[in-house]
């Protein structure tokens, strides 16, 4: 491979394009808003950029600290549960016969294809009261009673439909049945990547299926995991449509509270403000990645 | 005003429209096709002297069937009519200048913001002769005396909606939903912080005007009191969370239920013997409109007696133009949901836009929603 210091002018001449669209459509917005978090309101449409902190010192009230808080482990619980419910999955197609592979690969990225308000509106109808889940558990219920009575028992007390949704329950869930692809598909490539003999050796050593997954496969595993991790994370914590229709009254995460300032409130200086400590939150994560790997290669 | 329509409920109005027109819709929208082709006010159109386009921002499912198409035929003019789902986000499209819009759809209280904020431009009502189809009652209105900057497209109004096979006694106070367990987690609310504050101002027996920082913090403290009965805030969907029997009250427009009780017989509205708000529908012209003629001759249009009828067939909300309501059927003149009674409407207020208070109300809701 060449290296691209011998060819300044061409490899220049390459990145020009995605340079300026990053510049002009990237950094220069960002760096807008990023002016607006320290400027105050001086109109219903002028804003003062004062210079001031205000706006941060308000952000970082407990009230905005602890909604902080709660939707830091709102995506952390989802993350936790896409990881849990993800490794078998990743594990399972690569494990699979070569003709089933591009098969579970694209039944796991179909739903990419389909709008995300679309899916949370077919997930409100399974859940809902009146949804498929609460109709066909009332079915099951309602026939176990009539079963009981028929062989003579006392029949089961009446049906009550389980509340799915309005609650933080409905919100993990929905979250988890988003953000699942974004685990799989790295801890896919991690995995696939893994060299079978390693599992093989493990398992001819007499370890069992699990100490291997614990001690072979995890480990070598790791950078997709915790890239996995990361790329899960961070849209779950800046979520915003799923509590927004699927949460109950206590369900409101900081994007939900970030968008209030830019349309309803009129605050976009506050909204600034709180935008970007909500981007700082995540610059940090992936900086201690960004150490993390440093580290791991210089210890190699 | 579910005017944003989820999609699942997409098909559900589009029904419940025909279900209530029948086959007569159809026979009108044909008949209004063949009177557009009679061209009877194309010089009034080309008279504009501008290309004949017009840029309309308007609410979603918020026109009738066939009106964009009647007016391009009457005028010659092609409306590209892009949606909105909040005052909200008018606002914010047209906070940093005008992207090309000529005629948009603001709530009573964001005319009195953008007025303030020297969005729009006055109205020129020598080419709005239509202006006289409007009731006398929507024509001196505290948002917008004498109409300068706005023409009344609609107006509605806030109360419970509820199923009544699931209540004990007509719920004709706010206390049920604002400040009692009865209805425990089968109340659903709107998410919108200042009308909601408003109204709990109305059930303290306060004008939705006039509430100082000691009522907010009142009211305040009652809605965390009474968040553990409450269901969900819903984003103005309420009517189908009520039809779907999520929950059996609601906060809501009486567009909204008016629509879903052609579906369900078992649902009702009510304005609550307190007092409500009142909210109008406008139309105006923002500052920068590149079609401002053209712009006059679309609100006259939608001002027409004939247009007004067959957009208010289609959304079903209570119409200001006068002309228009005198040829609707009596199904409609008559409907005690879309019409509610005067002795209550006498109770309800337009809520006026408040600088000062908008951002504590936000806020107060942002605790009572953490809380």
């Amino acid at each position: 491979m060449q290296d691209w210091k011998r060819n300044k002018a061409s490899f220049g001449a390459i990145s020009l394009g995605p340079v300026l669209w990053l510049a002009v459509f990237f950094l220069a917005p960002l760096a807008i808003v990023w002016a607006y978090s320290f400027g105050r309101n001086a109109g219903l449409t002028e804003i003062d950029i004062s210079g001031t902190f205000a706006n941060y010192a308000r952000a970082l009230e407990p009230l905005y600290l602890e909604i902080f808080g709660k939707s830091v482990a709102v995506a952390a619980i989802t993350t936790a549960i896409c990881l849990v419910v993800g490794f078998p999955i990743a594990l399972g197609i690569t494990f699979a016969s070569p003709r089933a592979r591009p098969w579970m690969l694209l039944a796991i990225m179909l739903p990419f294809w389909t709008n995300l308000l679309i899916r949370t509106y077919a997930l409100i109808t399974v859940l809902r009261t009146e949804g498929y889940v609460n109709k066909s558990l009332g079915w099951l219920w309602e026939s176990a009673s009539g079963l009981k009575a028929l062989i003579g028992l006392a029949p089961l007390s009446t049906w009550e439909p389980l509340p799915l949704l309005y609650n933080n329950f409905a919100v993990i869930f929905g979250l988890v049945y988003v953000h699942l692809p974004f685990m799989v598909l790295p801890l896919y490539a991690a995995l696939d990547r893994l060299d079978k003999s390693l599992i093989e050796a493990s398992l001819d050593l007499g370890a069992g299926h699990f100490r291997t997954i614990t001690q072979i496969v995890a480990p070598l595993a790791a950078p997709g995991i915790i890239s996995g991790i990361i790329i899960t994370f961070v849209p779950a914590l800046g979520a915003y449509l799923t509590p927004d229709l699927m949460g109950g009254p206590d369900s409101q995460m900081i994007a939900n509270v970030i968008e209030r300032q830019f349309k309803r409130a009129n605050d976009w200086p506050f909204g600034a403000a709180l935008s970007f400590l909500l981007m700082y939150a995540t610059f940090i994560l992936i900086a201690l990645q960004a150490l993390r790997n440093r580290k791991a290669e210089t210890r190699a | 005003m579910d005017r944003r329509m989820p999609l699942s409920e997409f098909r559900q109005n589009r029904r419940s429209i025909l279900k209530s027109l029948g086959a007569a819709a159809v026979g009108i929208s044909f008949a209004g096709a063949l009177a557009g082709c009679g061209s009877k006010e194309k010089a009034a159109g080309t008279g504009t002297g501008e290309e004949p386009k017009l840029n309309f921002y308007n609410w979603d499912t918020y026109i009738g069937e066939t009106t964009l198409g009647d007016f391009k035929g009457a005028s010659g003019i092609d409306v590209n009519m892009s949606l909105f789902a909040t005052n909200d986000e008018l606002f914010a499209k047209l906070r940093a200048g005008n992207p090309g819009f000529d005629v948009i759809v603001p709530s009573n209280d964001f005319v009195e913001r953008m007025v303030k904020a020297d969005m729009i431009l006055p109205l020129d009502h020598a080419q709005i002769p239509n202006f006289k189809n409007v009731d006398p009652a929507f024509i001196d209105v505290a948002y917008d005396p004498g109409r300068k900057f706005s023409m009344p497209y609609t107006w509605l109004v806030l109360g419970i909606g509820y199923r009544k096979s699931k209540v004990k006694a007509k719920p004709d106070s706010w206390k049920v939903l604002f400040d009692s367990p009865e209805y425990k987690g089968r109340i659903a609310v709107l998410s919108e912080a200042g009308d909601m504050f408003r109204l709990y101002g109305k059930y303290l027996g306060k004008s939705v005007n006039n509430l100082t920082s000691d009522d907010l913090k009142t009211i305040e403290a009652m809605m965390i009191k009474q968040k553990p009965n409450i269901k969900a805030f819903h984003e103005d969907n309420g009517q189908d969370l009520l039809l779907s029997g999520e929950v059996d009250l609601v906060l809501e427009y009486n567009g909204d239920l008016a629509q879903v009780m052609k579906e369900d017989d078992d649902l009702d509205f009510i304005i609550p013997k307190e007092g409500s708000q009142l909210n109008s529908d406008t139309l105006c012209i923002p500052k920068g409109a590149p079609h401002p003629k053209n712009a006059h001759a679309f609100i006259n249009y939608l001002l027409d007696a004939e247009a007004g009828k067959k957009i208010t067939e289609t959304i079903l909300y209570p119409t200001p133009n006068a002309a228009a309501k005198a040829l609707m059927p009596d199904s409609y003149k008559n409907n005690p949901v879309i019409f509610p009674p005067a002795d209550l409407l006498a109770k309800c207020e337009y809520a006026s836009y408040n600088e000062k208070l908008q951002p504590l109300y936000e806020e107060a809701f942002t605790r009572v929603r953490a809380a």
